[in-house]
């Protein structure tokens, strides 16, 4: 299995084809998907059309950069110009957008390969994948368990070499989750470095685009090649993107790590307690410092999130009416032609989620949750900033438990619960990268989880690269045969 | 926790034409989020300022010019039903 950077490495020196290494990679994912079900579509045709103009490219000695003819998966909540984009709903069934969201855009641009859109939760609204309306995705080290979620599929691709890289989206730990359950690489940038124009919404203010490799240095490649302002989005950042490959220097020398307590309590599988504890002592053999942190309002983060992104949803998703596009179920008058496809066409999550956030934002309700809720973010903001004032990053696992069996959290709560430590990133817009850290006894993969200041994702990825570096972790690879 | 009557209005609200056995279900499940919702009730925020973003942003403006923008076909062509140029939904107006 193969990095991108190895791949476009490869295809400089004339050492290998754009065009056969794709076809190695849809050939695996011909004899493999039916196993892992990480792809919904597989897009054929306009990846060996991308290939062949990427080895074109090689030939003249003019690629078009680090990303040239390299296999990238994308998560089918990216609208995809003429190719189906369903955000795994049946409300999008049939749904070809007329347009590239900016991330597919640049990814073009940049001369990657698309090998097909990959399985999620509906709307991107779950954990495990498992609300899917297509299919279940299989992690590929223990095929009776999940890849984690809302990103299963794109996770599972990586881990499993179906993709070489792949980018999903982090609303709530929606990449750093599934990285840590398949021992993959996830990172979820400051909030708006990548743009999110094309991106179908789930939580407006919480959605972030983000990529999954085999290694930081694909993730410095993918980060750089897809950051930065996009005045189609807002809200995107108008700030520089710095070199991300050249701020991997191998040296965590003087970094200051900070470890909140808050995350090693009550709750944390133990094996993942000390993987994560001895991963830290690493970082510290390397000549990072580490100390002791507080983020009091941890412990509040997963019920904040559960009013701020339900009531976001509520309303992004009103606009799945049977009247621009997906499907329509007819009624007896406008609202309940409306009322009917709705409720044929989402799931039990999507509508559980909508009708929280409905009920969080309506008359009587406002206040006590969506504005208390919004409130207690300003204090989950206020522990970071307190926090950085004395540390460059926090060390903390990025889930409380390992991938677990298909139909295992069946009680919507329990399934939240596994978002308990990425979720304050995400409310906080804070970069954060889950990076593999070791296994349990059983052989599944533990994910470390990084947050760092705002917009600096370089210090992040220079500390992960330097712990990947001096570990095994992302040299080990699942069998599937 | 949430009354029936509660979540019958909320799923009109919400668009959804949910059935006996669904707004019950829905009633069990919401009522267990909201009473693991409700820990936030125990925290003290008189005079914290609401964060409705992860990030500080003003107004974004453009200049108000012609740009490409999608065909009209383009537009329809993901249209559950449509009437020439147009999108077609029920009647809403009776005669």
């Amino acid at each position: 299995m193969r990095t991108i950077h190895e791949l476009t490495t490869a295809f400089a020196k004339g050492d290998a084809s754009p065009v056969a290494v794709a076809e190695e990679y849809l050939a695996r994912i011909g004899a493999l998907d039916a196993k892992v079900g990480a792809y919904l579509t597989v897009t054929r045709d306009e990846a060996l059309a991308a290939a062949r103009a990427a080895e074109a490219r090689y030939r003249a000695r003019a690629p078009l950069g680090p990303l040239d003819g390299a296999p990238i998966a994308l998560k089918d909540v990216f609208c995809t110009r003429g190719v189906r984009t369903t955000s795994g709903s049946r409300i999008l069934d049939t749904y070809v957008p007329p347009y590239d969201a900016t991330i597919v855009a640049r990814l073009k641009a940049a001369g990657a390969v698309i090998l097909g859109k990959t399985n999620m939760d509906e709307f991107a609204m779950g954990s495990s994948t498992e609300h899917s309306a297509f299919q279940l995705t299989r992690n590929p080290w223990d095929l009776a368990r999940v890849p984690g979620g809302s990103s299963g599929g794109s996770a599972a691709a990586v881990a499993g070499g179906l993709a070489a890289g792949s980018f999903g989206t982090d609303t709530g730990g929606s990449v750093r989750q599934p990285a840590a359950f398949c021992g993959v690489v996830g990172m979820k940038p400051t909030y708006g470095r990548i743009s999110r124009y094309g991106l179908i919404a789930f939580a407006s203010s919480l959605d972030h685009v983000a990529p999954l490799t085999l290694d930081i240095v694909d993730t410095a490649l993918l980060l750089g090649a897809t950051a930065g302002h996009d005045p189609l989005d807002a809200t995107s950042v108008d700030a520089p993107v710095p070199d991300y490959v050249a701020a991997l220097t191998g040296s965590v020398k003087g970094l200051r790590v900070g470890v909140p307590d808050e995350y090693f309590g009550e709750g944390l599988d133990p094996e993942i307690d000390r993987a994560v504890r001895v991963a830290i002592d690493r970082l510290r053999d390397l000549g990072a410092s580490v100390e002791r942190v507080s983020l009091p309002t941890t412990e509040y983060g997963v019920a904040t999130y559960y009013i701020v992104a339900p009531a976001e949803a509520s309303s992004n998703l009103a606009r799945y009416d049977g009247v621009k596009y997906g499907l329509r179920v007819p009624g007896k008058d406008l609202i309940d032609m409306v009322s009917r496809t709705r409720a044929a066409g989402f799931g039990a999550e999507v509508k559980r989620r909508v009708m929280l956030g409905t009920y969080a934002l309506s008359t009587g309700y406002y206040d006590a949750y969506y504005g208390q809720a919004q409130r207690v973010r300003t204090l989950v903001r206020r522990d970071f900033e307190k926090a950085f004032e004395r540390v460059d990053v926090l060390a903390t696992p990025t889930t409380p438990s390992v991938a677990f069996k298909h139909g295992e959290k069946a009680d919507p709560l329990a399934m939240y619960m596994n978002d308990v430590y990425t979720i304050p990133a995400s409310m906080t817009g804070l970069p954060a990268i889950s990076v593999p850290c070791g296994f349990n006894a059983a052989g599944l993969p533990i994910g470390l989880q990084l947050i760092g200041r705002t917009l600096d994702e370089a210090t992040l990825l220079r500390a992960a690269h330097a712990y990947e570096q001096a570990t095994p972790w992302h040299a080990k690879r699942p069998s599937l045969g | 926790m949430i009354s029936r009557q509660d979540v019958e209005h909320v799923a009109r609200l919400s668009r959804l034409a949910l059935n006996d056995a669904e707004l019950e279900r829905m009633r069990e499940q919401l009522s267990g989020i909201l009473a693991y919702i409700d820990k936030l009730r125990a925290l003290d925020t008189a005079g914290v300022e609401p964060t409705s973003h992860a990030v500080p942003l003003v107004n974004v403006m453009r200049d108000d010019a012609n740009r490409p923008c999608l065909s009209q076909d383009e537009a329809l062509a993901n249209a559950p039903d449509r009437s020439g140029e147009f999108f077609r939904v029920p009647r809403i107006i009776e005669d």
